[in-house]
């Protein structure tokens, strides 16, 4: 995998945030559109959420980390997935 | 003290007339929930009381009394009633867990009609099958879930309405699409209630089974007297309480104990529409002085993932009785619960068919944890020997949970499948389909399903849903889907799958199928592990032997497998 800036990661997540769990065409989503409180993504969708991460930024969850809370938003994910990567 | 007293006393000379004493129903009479909740408690002088306190995932919060809600169902009853909805026409709720659902829920039985609520998280597929079924006439909905619907419109020729609650009008709307803003319209203080008796259909919920589609179980308006005693006696609702029931009403516990419950006893309840987050749920307790919860194992045990240090955090010591549902409620977490909020949570069993609590810990009696207490008074409940369905006498031996039929709150039907409601009935028990023991005191504890269906955070989720949606995924040619366990969940989908010639399986591919799962079914029945198989593994006549790869899962004995299929 190519090493990616915090821009490039944070825009990668969005973009698959989007395509994947924002069927409501009109809804605006920024890196800080609360995602797991809203509703958008449930506690069952968050397992599919954290495959596509774990996967796409090689790394690895501890489910202890793998809280609402952390993926509440896409700047919230891109911190998590920072401090794996570490 | 609690409303209930002495178990023992009460289970000796229980009838069900005690209830509808309480609720001055007598028999023959005119008897309609959607009155009984709202018009029946202001006549009780309690207009003004809050009945509704909502807190939005955005932090808006709105608070409406006995008189709002009475108001509220009147003018969405009214608007329908123009619309040309009759009595026993079925509307759907497919909407978050905002005030216009609770509203809808109340004008829809108060003219006679049946709601059928559905879960918001169904995909296309999901949302068609039950709508299909039910042959719905119209659906009251948000705009934010218009995509899926319009998906499916086409498919749907009894669908006359889809009332969308909050429509923007600077968009088009598409056929059969009205705007519907409860805040724009007049409100209608007087509208008599359609004259429902005892066995007029009211609720209408869609559960999953083993094989088929799922099934739509019908309620009539008289389960309200076991709803009414139940809530009263196992929830131990009282008049100051402070009510928070978590489940979402497009499952039965939200209907029965997130509504019809509380509200037939003019209590309080507060409703939170946001995901899940402990933190947020503290607050939410602290901020309400929340007295009741009654939540489920799975955001039990996800609080206990959260960390015991959290909890200090808040002031929870408003919480005067705590009871669950859903699945079996660990011992783990009943200790936990203790220590932490120095109460018990209270497990309590019953189903969609059911209509009310079966089986419970009540109030004041003795809790041994991990076991899910007694059954009801006027409740038999017993479990059956396997194979001669007689009641096993001798403490310990596992069997199947059954019930005799007779209570209020017992499904009437499966919708338009009189074979699937007849098999569900054996020598005249009625059978749950899942696995207890009972011990020499009389406690029932649970085994486990008597089936492959899985429950998966409370949830029923059918293997057979899942396989056949996994075929129509272009790379799959063979699937089988069995539970595995999880710490939160208690179980979660597992799909096994082989692929057509010419494909080969990859990361990509896996995370592809679980998410075209999750869009045409739910979130609920998305696999959360896929295995790439060569081939599943099946009987000689062609049957998916999911008993198998299900022992594999968690461990098992795999049995005998003289029926497996050679290569």
């Amino acid at each position: 995998m190519e090493k990616m800036d915090l821009e490039e990661m944070k825009d990668l997540v969005l973009k698959y945030v989007i395509k994947e769990y924002m069927e409501d065409e009109e809804a605006e989503v920024t890196n800080d559109t609360p995602l797991i409180s809203s509703g958008y993504v449930d506690s069952f969708s968050m397992v599919s959420l954290l495959v596509f991460l774990e996967r796409k930024f090689s790394i690895k969850i501890p489910p202890s980390k793998a809280t609402p809370e952390a993926f509440d938003s896409v700047n919230k994910i891109v911190a998590l997935v920072n401090q794996c990567m570490s | 003290m609690s409303n209930i007293g002495s178990y023992e006393e009460k289970v000796k000379d229980f009838e069900w007339s005690a209830a509808e004493e309480f609720l001055e129903y007598k028999d023959g009479e005119i008897i309609n929930i959607g009155w009984y909740c709202s018009d029946r408690i202001c006549l009780k002088g309690k207009a003004d009381k809050i009945a509704l306190k909502y807190e939005g995932f955005d932090g808006v919060e709105k608070k409406f009394t006995f008189n709002d809600i009475r108001l509220n169902g009147n003018t969405i009853g009214t608007f329908l009633r123009h619309l040309g909805i009759r009595n026993e026409d079925r509307v759907c709720l497919f909407m978050d867990r905002i005030p216009e659902l609770y509203f809808s829920f109340l004008g829809i039985l108060k003219i006679g009609a049946i709601v059928q609520p559905l879960f918001s998280a169904f995909g296309d597929e999901s949302l068609f099958v039950r709508l299909e079924n039910a042959q719905t006439r119209a659906m009251i909905t948000q705009r934010k879930y218009l995509t899926r619907i319009r998906k499916i419109i086409d498919k749907l020729p009894y669908l006359e309405f889809i009332i969308i609650i909050d429509h923007d009008d600077k968009k088009q709307l598409s056929k059969k699409e009205i705007q519907f803003s409860l805040e724009k319209t007049p409100q209608v203080n007087e509208m008599a209630a359609f004259p429902t008796r005892a066995e007029s259909p009211s609720v209408l919920h869609y559960t999953s089974g083993t094989s088929g589609q799922p099934k739509g179980v019908l309620h009539v308006h008289y389960s309200l007297i076991s709803q009414y005693i139940t809530a009263k006696w196992v929830l131990d609702l009282q008049e100051n309480d402070n009510y928070w029931c978590t489940a979402d009403p497009g499952w039965v516990t939200g209907t029965s104990y997130g509504i019809i419950g509380p509200w037939s006893m003019g209590i309080t309840q507060c409703i939170l529409d946001a995901g899940f987050s402990a933190q947020a749920w503290y607050k939410f307790i602290e901020k309400n002085q929340v007295s009741m919860w009654y939540s489920s194992p799975t955001a039990i045990r996800s609080l206990m993932k959260a960390g015991d240090d959290l909890v200090k955090n808040f002031d929870l010591s408003s919480l005067r009785h705590l009871a669950s549902v859903g699945e079996p409620l660990n011992s783990e977490a009943v200790i936990w619960s203790e220590r932490v909020f120095g109460k018990p949570f209270h497990d309590t069993f019953w189903q969609t068919e059911t209509g009310s609590i079966m089986i419970s810990n009540f109030p004041g009696m003795k809790i041994k944890p991990g076991s899910m207490g007694k059954p009801f008074p006027g409740i038999a409940g017993v479990v059956l020997d396997p194979v001669s369905f007689e009641p096993l006498k001798e403490p310990g031996k596992t069997g199947l949970i059954a019930f005799r039929p007779g209570w209020p709150a017992m499904m009437r039907s499966y919708w338009s499948n009189q074979l699937k409601y007849n098999e569900k009935f054996v020598n005249g028990w009625y059978l749950t389909g899942d696995k207890a023991s009972v011990d020499n005191e009389g406690y029932f504890w649970f085994i486990g399903r008597d089936d492959d269906v899985i429950n998966t955070g409370g949830h029923l989720v059918s293997p057979f849903e899942v396989e056949s949606a996994l075929l129509e995924y272009p790379a799959v040619a063979e699937s089988a889907v069995v539970s595995k366990p999880d710490d939160i969940n208690m179980e979660v989908v597992k799909a096994f799958v082989t692929l057509k010639p010419g494909h080969i399986p990859d990361q990509d591919m896996e995370l592809d199928i679980m998410n075209f799962i999750r869009k045409k079914l739910s979130s609920l029945a998305m696999p959360q592990e896929i295995e790439f198989m060569d081939k599943i593994p099946k009987t000689r006549s062609g049957k998916i032997m999911r008993r198998l790869l299900h022992a594999r899962e968690w461990g098992e004995e795999i049995g005998d497998i003289s029926t497996l299929e050679n290569d």
